[in-house]
């Protein structure tokens, strides 16, 4: 069986896969993380999103050999590693941008994706066309929409605390 | 998903190889619309070639081409401050494809070799007159698309970069299907020296055309009331759930006309 | 730590989990040596199966095993069962025809199950899958609802003629009729209900696990009720006595109803897991969901109000056909009955009522509950009859409302459709409505929209639901065949720390916090210290689980009860501490005190003399501090309200842009603001949804076309606007709570709000009526078949 070599959240791995093995699939059954989640067969719903590369990407729509070399990024890797959360999931939680929390995952990394595009601000109206590709169908997105916004200056703030 | 065994060559004549030597060998670009189509099993390839280790991205930006590796993202497409002052249509008709983590994946050669009749790409190609490279050869975008889901290409060809002719005025419209968010109508319009292009994705049934009858009346007049009286037969276009046939005509001439007017 | 009882926006407890990827789905859950089932589905609507061989895909790399609808049947294993019993006019029971686990004989529905591959992969039992060697004999199928009743429509099931499951009624038609004849004028409207797919965004999985050791048999699952599986499985399909069948609904990805009914795949993972001494997990594509997870919605009816010359409603009279699909769902028979028919008085006081409903059988996925649950359908078809009415005779829409309405000084007011609603006040709600969308204003914004070639239009509508569906006594008079109250155990332990676990199910609805909220507001413990389980029925001593909005109205009301037992222990105990009379020690917050005096105990000091009864009345009272309630509510709850829709619509394509939304609830006594707006917003997007984008459309041969997301329209963040959500509220009177219930009120009151505002938009067409949903295609057709009837301001 064909070899990926690849680092997630930081860790490099080495696994054996079928080559159709998604990267998703990767994720979830050979590592055990299964933070990011599958919610659809189409590439629409967006419950699958992880960075690769820095890079938001369903992982539902790339094969795990495709990533070989490659650096992936999941829900379980963005806190700090004392635990403290990422300003996006900080945001979700205070203002209540998730229910049953199953596209969550998918539509956290795509607003971690969306706010670093955008360093000089986002609109409302620009904040619902990034979230494209994420479907939630508890929330009506009217909080998710809140806490990205919320989010935005907290994310673009930190790089020149972080220098001082 | 079938399996299948997994390729990725370092160069482009060796993919070539690679897809000559396997007939049920499939190259995969982005694999935005080619893994969805595996998982639905809707295709067996006992091959996947993976382009993705050929150096083929890259924007070229010349004083009347524009040039454009087949492996370059859509989002890099869509980001790139240059084009967007170059080719106006041709960013935004690139930040309209799919979401951004579609874009941040998917290729202009794999839409271009894909021709899916919604697809957004092959109106901006046949509309600035695109000169398609491959390993090869070099194709006009006028010869390329052959039909829904079928081109020029053989099938161990592989799309090396697209080369379009700068307009002087670029525009693309999208009118979205409100389930898939592919196009229901798709209008990329340019403005060249020599007259006006303008191509239709996602309506017809043999996939992108040129749209002639809008084109002589831009061509003398380039506003958006040129065409307000122009009508487009539905008889070959597409009728679905979403839109009938005569939606999608209508629709051609409202979108064209939002395109005229947004074009710079 | 600030404020965190009763009303407090408190952040949600289970929220961390959720962020940091450490949520627990059944998918996520593995066990060691587990198998994979694929289940091979019916492409066919309606087909005798002539042959089925098993034989190469059983010897295909990787395969356990193959079972077949024969194989169950053989092992004496039963078919799903429906929970409710209706009667037909004349006292009959309804037809109940058989609804076998896998597909016995005929397939009735794309998606009904023929097979199950089982595989040390998925990947294995969905390639063995394809070596099926499967023969069908086509049959003609009946996709719709009204094909299922024309005269010679192919049946679906042998034996129930004419494809009709039940023709049921409710009201005094005597009264109605008579009430018509002296009319002064009739207003009929005719309308459907488009069928919805449900899709929770986590598709529907199970896994069964069986102890060679016990002999016991768990299965997890995406359960919005687990003791209600347990009892369904094991009683009527496995034959499982309960003391050896564990179900878990762990953390569960949305249920909007879908997830509330007892499913095939259950019974196949468990069943197999038995027969195999293995696990046997099953995780639904999304594919699939869309044709096996119950749909809802699917009515078609025919409404007609009597009224006086001044506007008054005399009369209404109903007729409505409900699709149940190809088999009966759990709790289908309820749904368009006593969920829809005796919703239909509305906010009104119409005297007289008379509803027949009849359900027949279609080629399609079974039809059930989605969020609302025949509540919708009724409040649709009443709030569009009200403004068609004010379209017919010219009346203002607002007007007509508020001379209908039922009084605030009319409660308790009994409805000619068998309930008594206890308390509300639909002019406070309607007018905060008003004012919060500036409804006064609209005109000018009416006409700086026409001026950019956009239609806009405005709509409201004035709901009622019926939440906490009870008493028990009562449902089972109608049909019910479970009981519908709630169960709470509230332990406190030796040092003070509270675990409650309650019979309800969260899936998303923030239950650890509220009812944290709601035990910490009574017994005066933090919420950290405060832990809610639910989902386990090893774990819960009983419940009925969460839909209908019940949870906070039922299962709150449990724990209150559950509450007040450990105090009055508590108090018996602090007695005896303090040397004092029973009647004389008050708790308050946490402390039990004698009243008058400056003597106290903390509820730690309680529970650890509980634990550990040395100084202890141990000759009266037994040690410990863990108390069990079973509450079965008095009345259903009546939450109501106002929800005003602003819109416009691209006069060249017909698209359909919301602008404004404003919803203001009577959802009774709120326990935490933030969990409310959000369940309200949840709500209103999916009534949105419903009004403008979404449509289970079945061609006439039975094929779903809108079968994924690439086809049916889910809601987008673009699609939609800022919900605005407002509440004014009444108390329930019959809980101890005075709470009504938030989760359905909101897919319950907006789309007719959404329609009306559609309709208002195209005012200069003279439009009376449009089906949903209103898609940009339909209101372009509308809009080339019309022409303005009144010249443009």
């Amino acid at each position: 069986m064909p070899q990926v070599s690849l680092t997630v959240n930081g860790k490099q791995h080495t696994v054996e896969v079928e080559g159709r093995t998604l990267l998703v699939e990767l994720l979830r059954e050979k590592l055990g993380l299964t933070g990011t989640h599958v919610g659809c067969d189409t590439s629409q719903c967006g419950a699958c999103v992880v960075h690769v590369d820095g890079l938001a990407v369903k992982s539902c729509t790339m094969l795990a050999l495709q990533a070989d070399g490659m650096a992936v990024t999941t829900i379980e890797g963005i806190a700090a590693a004392d635990g403290t959360l990422h300003p996006m999931q900080e945001m979700f939680r205070e203002h209540h941008a998730l229910q049953c929390g199953f596209c969550t995952p998918g539509m956290v990394m795509t607003a971690i994706d969306l706010v670093n595009a955008h360093p000089d601000g986002l609109t409302d109206k620009e904040i619902r066309e990034g979230l494209e590709g994420n479907l939630c169908r508890c929330t009506g997105y009217h909080n998710i929409v809140k806490a990205i916004a919320a989010a935005h200056p907290l994310m673009h703030g930190q790089a020149p605390k972080a220098a001082e | 998903m079938y399996d299948f065994a997994y390729q990725k060559p370092a160069s482009v004549a060796d993919a070539v190889k690679l897809l000559g030597d396997d007939p049920d060998a499939k190259a995969l670009a982005g694999g935005q619309t080619f893994i969805p189509v595996l998982k639905q099993r809707l295709a067996k390839p006992s091959t996947i070639v993976d382009l993705g280790k050929l150096d083929l991205r890259g924007i070229t930006v010349g004083a009347d081409t524009v040039t454009i590796g087949a492996m370059t993202t859509h989002a890099a497409v869509a980001s790139s401050e240059e084009l967007k002052a170059k080719i106006p249509g041709l960013q935004e008709l690139a930040s309209w494809i799919g979401d951004e983590a579609v874009r941040h994946r998917g290729t202009m050669g794999g839409s271009l070799a894909n021709n899916d009749p919604a697809a957004c790409y092959p109106s901006a190609a046949l509309a600035m007159d695109a000169t398609i490279k491959t390993d090869r050869r070099e194709i006009k975008a006028d010869d390329f698309f052959q039909g829904m889901f079928t081109t020029a290409l053989e099938p161990n060809e592989i799309i090396t970069s697209i080369t379009f002719k700068v307009p002087q005025k670029s525009a693309y419209e999208k009118f979205r299907n409100p389930a898939s968010r592919y196009a229901i109508v798709g209008v990329f319009v340019a403005q060249h020296a020599n007259g006006v292009r303008l191509a239709i994705t996602g309506a017809g049934q043999g996939g992108v055309f040129r749209h002639t009858a809008f084109e002589q009346a831009l061509s003398s007049n380039f506003s958006p009331d040129a065409i307000a009286g122009i009508a487009t037969p539905p008889d070959d276009l597409n009728g679905d759930i979403h839109a009938s046939a005569e939606y999608r005509a209508h629709l051609i001439n409202v979108v064209a006309r939002r395109a005229v007017a947004k074009a710079r | 730590m600030g404020f965190e009882g009763i009303g407090a926006s408190v952040r949600r407890k289970e929220d961390a989990r959720f962020l940091s990827g450490r949520g627990h789905y059944t998918d996520d859950i593995n066990r060691p040596g587990q198998l994979y089932a694929f289940i091979k589905r019916s492409d066919r609507p309606h087909a005798r199966i002539a042959s089925l061989q098993t034989a190469q895909a059983a010897a295909a790399p990787g395969v356990v095993a193959v079972f077949t609808g024969q194989d169950m049947a053989a092992d004496n294993v039963g078919g799903l069962p429906c929970g409710w019993q209706i009667h037909n006019k004349d006292g009959s029971p309804m037809a109940e025809p058989p609804h076998p686990v896998i597909a016995i004989g005929k397939v009735r529905h794309v998606g009904d199950p023929v097979a199950v591959v089982i595989a040390e992969s998925r990947q294995a039992a969905k390639d063995a899958a394809e070596l099926l060697e499967i023969e069908y004999d086509d049959l003609p199928a009946v996709a719709t609802t009204l094909d299922a009743l024309e005269p010679g429509a192919p049946t679906v099931h042998d034996d129930v003629a004419g494809n009709v499951c039940y023709d049921w009624h409710i009201g005094d038609k005597g009264t109605v009729d008579a009430a018509f004849a002296r009319a002064a004028k009739v207003v009929k409207l005719e309308l459907t209900n488009n069928r919805l797919v449900p899709n929770a965004m986590e598709p529907r999985a199970a896994l069964g696990d069986f102890d060679t050791s016990s002999g016991d048999f768990t299965l997890y699952t995406t359960s919005q009720n687990p003791h209600v599986i347990r009892l369904l499985m094991g009683a009527f399909v496995l034959h499982i006595p309960e003391n050896k069948l564990r179900v878990v609904a762990p953390d569960v990805g949305g249920g909007f109803g879908s997830k509330i009914y007892h499913y095939a795949e259950e019974a196949i993972v468990t069943w197999a897991a038995g027969k195999l001494r293995r696990p046997v997990k099953w995780t639904a594509e999304r594919n699939e969901s869309f044709m096996s997870d119950a749909h809802g919605r699917d009515h078609v009816s025919t409404a007609e109000m009597a009224l006086d010359a001044d506007g008054t409603f005399l009369a209404l009279r109903v007729a409505t056909i409900a699709n149940m699909g190809a088999y009966l769902s759990t709790f289908a028979p309820c749904v368009p009955t006593y969920l829809y028919a005796t919703l239909l008085a509305g906010v009104y006081k119409t005297p007289a009522i008379y509803a027949e409903v009849k359900a027949v059988f279609t080629n399609t996925v079974p039809v059930d509950a989605y969020r609302g649950a025949g509540r919708p359908e009724a409040t649709y078809l009443l709030e569009r009859l009200v403004d068609v009415i004010a379209h017919d005779t010219g009346m203002d829409r607002v007007e007509i409302r508020r001379k209908n309405f039922i009084p605030a000084d009319a409660f308790p007011y009994q409805t000619p459709v068998a309930l008594q609603y206890d308390s509300g006040n639909y002019e406070m709600t309607l007018k905060a409505a008003l004012d919060a969308a500036d409804f006064a204003g609209f005109e000018a914004r009416r006409a700086a929209a026409r001026a950019k070639g956009k239609l806009r239009g405005i709509g409201i509508s004035t709901y009622l639901e019926a939440c906490g569906i009870a008493p028990s006594a009562v449902v089972g008079s109608l049909g019910a065949r479970a009981g519908l109250y709630e169960v709470a155990n509230v332990k406190v332990h030796p040092t003070g720390s509270i675990t409650v676990y309650t019979g309800t199910h969260s899936h998303g609805q923030g239950h650890e916090t509220t009812f944290a909220q709601l035990i910490s507001d009574q017994m005066g413990v933090p919420i950290d210290q405060i832990e809610v389980v639910h989902g386990d029925t090893s774990k819960i001593p009983f419940g009925m689980g969460t839909y209908g909005s019940r949870s906070l109205a039922v299962g709150g009301s449990a724990m209150v009860k559950a509450m007040d037992k450990i105090i009055a222990k508590g108090k018996k105990i602090a007695a005896h501490l303090m040397e004092a009379a029973v009647e004389d020690i008050e708790f308050d917050k946490g402390t039990f005190k004698v009243a008058g005096t400056d003597k106290s105990k903390t509820l730690t000091d309680i529970s650890l003399a509980a634990y550990v009864p040395h100084n202890y009345p141990i000759e009266e009272l037994e040690p410990g501090l863990d108390e069990t309630a079973f509450y079965d509510p008095k009345n259903f709850t009546f939450p109501g309200g106002c929800h005003v829709c602003e819109l416009e619509i691209d006069q060249e394509t017909g698209v359909v842009e919301m602008v404004n939304f404003v919803a203001v609830d009577d959802v009774g006594r709120v326990i935490n603001p933030m969990i409310v707006e959000g369940q309200v917003q949840g709500g209103v997007a999916q009534g949105i949804g419903q009004a403008l984008l979404e449509n289970a459309i079945y061609d006439s041969n039975g094929q779903l076309l809108s079968g994924s997301f690439m086809d049916y329209t889910m809601p987008r963040a673009n699609d939609l606007v800022n919900i605005s959500v407002g509440t004014e509220i009444t108390l329930c009177t019959h809980n101890p709570l005075g709470v009504k219930g938030c989760g359905e009120v909101g897919a319950i009151g907006s789309p007719p709000a959404v329609m009306n505002a559609v309709i208002d938009a195209l005012k200069e067409y003279g439009i009376r009526h449009i089906d949903m949903p209103a898609t940009g295609a339909k209101l372009w057709e509308i809009l080339q078949a019309n022409r303005p009837k009144m010249a443009a301001e």
